[in-house]
């Protein structure tokens, strides 16, 4: 009896672990053998349409010239800190030889003026959209919550939002151009006039998407909640700070993510239009010259810009998971 | 005997003060630059070369300038960079500063220490074009046309697109470009009419009675503007002519050697403003840009592939190797395979390349009265004196003798600065042998058969 029992026992642990792995191997079927499967798929129609499709510069490029680019730009990016390197040594024995010669002269490193790498680009990038979204939040959630709040801000605003939401914010852009060079004027500027055009056109961008869905989610609270405040008697400040910030977290959220989506796809294209450092600008760069790895030096672009946006929209959903307290906003 | 001794040191104490004496005002100590950061502007066009070797060759450097070197989308956009101030100085087209100080667009006083190149164009149709234009050309022995083609053979095909009701659209690349004056010189030579501007009534767009419609195009965009049927030819510098031939997509029909053989090209372009507040920077960046364009054409152009290289990096042209080395290394490909050598397409230094001559200051002057962007007659000596206010040799003769001074440069790789004037002897090689003489412009504006003359206005 007692070994048939444990032979029964060791069946069903067989086969309780037979289930555990075979969901286990489901699972992993699905979330990496599949997608993986696509990719392949993917990489096969771009390799074989690739070899078909032949433009003035050349072959469409196929993966693998697009792969052998990722080492050449990574190269050059070696390349030139090494250059780098070799202008400060040589920065600093001109410094101490017009000290020698000009003792009044206070030396001053200078920095590296070479090229910017792709590298480069990228950081610049990354920068730009990151501290036009920060502004554009700083602006938006307190003026979304605001209006949120009172029925009567709400009617004074809504109109305009709602007329200068549909706008490009590239057709801003010679505006905000016209205007940086207005108004910031300095002899030695400590921010470039190219980083803020850029920058500011992306704060346009990310600005109504994050004021209309703070509004609505301020607007949307549940009456509950705010009977429970007015029962209570919370004063304005903890009643925004208790009640309706914690309540439209989720909304606020989501527009932030929408606009930092939206924000990245505009900065390419504001930084191909301005000139101003950027990925976009290395896109731009790269068509002008027309060389015969022009076009797979812009599919690498192409690829990395996309795979940015990937990690930046990864990145607010996990930020959102965390702080927001309904967890089924923040979905893919 | 004693005596001796001492007037032996008295003479050589005389001889050696009276030297010293000498090199002192021989080489007038040059002051450390009062600006050393700098930004210096350039279009995608190979001869922005000399900036590219200054910065590479360590010339900037060793003049104490720290120098960035950044492509820009644009004519228009890189004369405002300088004007507003982002850029310091920038790769100009020679009628850029003119028009400017003559307040032509945008009014701003820009002047020119140092002329970039001599040479460097070509007109480039489409292949439809060509096929067109083809039967109205000589042939040589060997089947290849006979060079120079004449816009004689593109007059029926204008003709016949105008008969038809159709535009013959071509590109420049601005209106006050080398680029858009040789087009028109080249069709004018050949009985096409390129139209005129009258910016007193406020057309600038420069189409009045034109056979041919000019328009602007950025150089970069030249061959992809061609390729989508948008204009039927173009004039513009290297690479843009030889991308065409290489993408198989038009063909250079002449080059501007042809139309006008060692024409001045680019200059380089700074402020009046910069050059006042900061002497001693202009002298060394003057310095630099003299040594980089010596350097370009030393020893018969050896450095050539070795510039080429450089200048095929994404930063500054940024097209193929093969394609700048076309133009660069002294041979020009026309048709594909029909590759002929011009040793002086591209001249940096040889004949007095870079010397800010004020005769070719007056040319410009001279064909944008022909074409009306100047409207109304102005005297010769109003030329002489914009030329004397753009162009400026004593900022260059600075430069060259603290070199020649340093033994960096030889004085006979220079004119005679105790003796030149600015101004060339008469120039003859023109297309259609039409002398040019740059101290009578009025004169000279009469002798063309197309164009406005003493007393017309539109």
């Amino acid at each position: 009896m007692s070994t048939a029992t444990s032979l029964n026992d060791e069946t069903e642990a067989r086969i309780a672990w037979l289930d555990t792995a075979l969901e286990f191997g489901s699972k992993a079927v699905k979330t990496i053998a599949i997608p993986l499967v696509g990719i392949v798929i993917f990489l096969f129609f771009w390799a074989a349409t690739a070899q078909n499709v032949k433009t003035s510069l050349g072959q469409f490029p196929g993966p693998a010239a697009v792969l052998e680019q990722f080492g050449t730009l990574y190269e050059e990016h070696r390349n030139e800190r090494v250059k780098e390197t070799g202008f400060y040594e040589r920065q600093d024995v001109r410094n101490a030889k017009r000290m020698a010669a000009d003792p009044g002269y206070q030396p001053k490193v200078r920095g590296y003026t070479g090229k910017e790498t792709f590298l480069d680009q990228i950081v610049t990038s990354l920068i730009t959209v990151m501290s036009g979204f920060l502004v554009a939040a700083i602006i938006a959630i307190p003026l979304g919550i605001a209006i949120g709040l009172n029925k009567t801000l709400n009617a004074a605003v809504n109109p305009i939002i709602q007329i200068f939401k549909p706008v490009s914010p590239l057709a801003w852009l010679p505006l905000v151009t016209m205007l940086v060079s207005a108004t910031y004027v300095s002899s030695d500027p400590m921010i470039a006039k190219s980083f803020l055009n850029s920058m500011i056109t992306v704060t346009l961008c990310c600005l109504w998407p994050m004021v209309i869905n703070s509004s609505l989610g301020v607007a949307s609270i549940n009456k509950d909640l705010i009977n429970v405040s007015k029962v209570l008697r919370l004063p304005a400040i903890k009643h925004v700070q208790k009640i309706v910030i914690p309540a439209s977290i989720p909304m606020i959220f989501t527009g932030m993510r929408m606009s930092l989506g939206v924000a990245w796809m505009v900065l390419i294209a504001a930084e191909m239009l301005a000139q101003s450092p950027g990925l976009g600008k290395f896109v731009w760069d790269e068509f002008q010259n027309g060389s015969s790895n022009s076009l797979a030096r812009i599919m690498a672009a192409v690829l990395m810009i996309g795979f940015i946006g990937f990690l930046l929209d990864r990145g607010m959903l996990a930020i959102q998971r965390r702080v927001s307290w309904d967890k089924s906003t923040a979905s893919n | 005997m004693k005596w001796l001794n001492v007037v032996k040191v008295a003479v050589t104490t005389t001889v050696i003060s009276v030297g010293m004496g000498v090199g002192v005002v021989q080489a007038e100590k040059l002051g450390y630059p009062e600006k050393e950061e700098l930004t210096f502007g350039f279009i995608k066009l190979t001869d922005m070369a000399p900036i590219a070797i200054a910065y590479e060759n360590g010339y900037f450097e060793e003049e104490g300038l720290y120098v960035k070197i950044e492509a820009q989308a644009n004519w228009k956009v890189l004369l405002d960079g300088v004007i507003d101030g982002r850029l310091d100085g920038a790769h100009m087209l020679a009628g850029q500063p003119i028009a400017a100080t003559m307040g032509y667009g945008t009014k701003a006083h820009i002047i020119t220490p140092f002329s970039m190149d001599l040479n460097g164009n070509a007109i480039t149709v489409s292949n439809d074009i060509w096929e067109q234009m083809k039967p109205n050309i000589p042939k040589m022995a060997d089947g290849r046309p006979v060079h120079p083609i004449k816009a004689d053979a593109l007059k029926p095909v204008v003709e016949k697109y105008k008969a038809e009701g159709k535009p013959f659209n071509m590109g420049m690349v601005f209106p006050v470009s080398t680029h858009n004056y040789e087009l028109r010189y080249w069709l004018a030579a050949g009985g096409i009419h390129p139209g005129y501007y009258a910016p007193h009534k406020g057309d600038t767009s420069g189409k009045i009675d034109a056979d041919a419609l000019l328009s602007v195009t950025p150089p970069p965009q030249m061959p992809s503007t061609l390729e989508a049927g948008t204009i039927y030819g173009y004039c513009v510098g290297e690479p843009w002519n030889q991308q065409a031939v290489f993408k198989g997509i038009g063909v250079p029909v002449v080059t501007d050697y042809e139309i006008w053989k060692d024409n001045p090209e680019k200059v380089f372009g700074i402020t009046a403003e910069f050059a006042e507040k900061y002497p001693n920077t202009t002298i060394r960046l003057t310095r630099a840009l003299i040594r980089a364009a010596m350097w370009l054409d030393d020893k018969n152009n050896a450095n050539r592939p070795a510039a080429v290289k450089i200048l095929s990096q994404p930063n500054y042209v940024g097209a193929d190797y093969e394609v700048i080395a076309n133009s660069m290394t002294g041979t020009f490909e026309y048709e594909k395979g029909d590759k002929r050598d011009v040793p002086d397409f591209n001249v940096f230094f040889r004949y007095n390349a870079t010397y800010p001559y004020y005769s070719d200051a007056i040319w410009y002057l001279t064909q944008m009265r022909r074409w009306g962007q100047i409207s109304d007659d102005k005297s010769d000596d109003w030329y002489k004196d914009l030329a004397k206010k753009v162009y400026r040799p004593d900022i260059y003769a600075k430069a060259a003798k603290s070199l020649i001074a340093q033994k960096i440069a030889k004085a006979s790789d220079f004119p005679d600065f105790g003796t030149e004037d600015g101004y060339r002897d008469p120039q003859t090689h023109f297309i259609d042998d039409i002398v040019y003489d740059g101290t009578e412009p009025n004169k000279y504006i009469q002798k063309f058969d197309i164009g406005l003359k003493s007393g017309d206005k539109i």
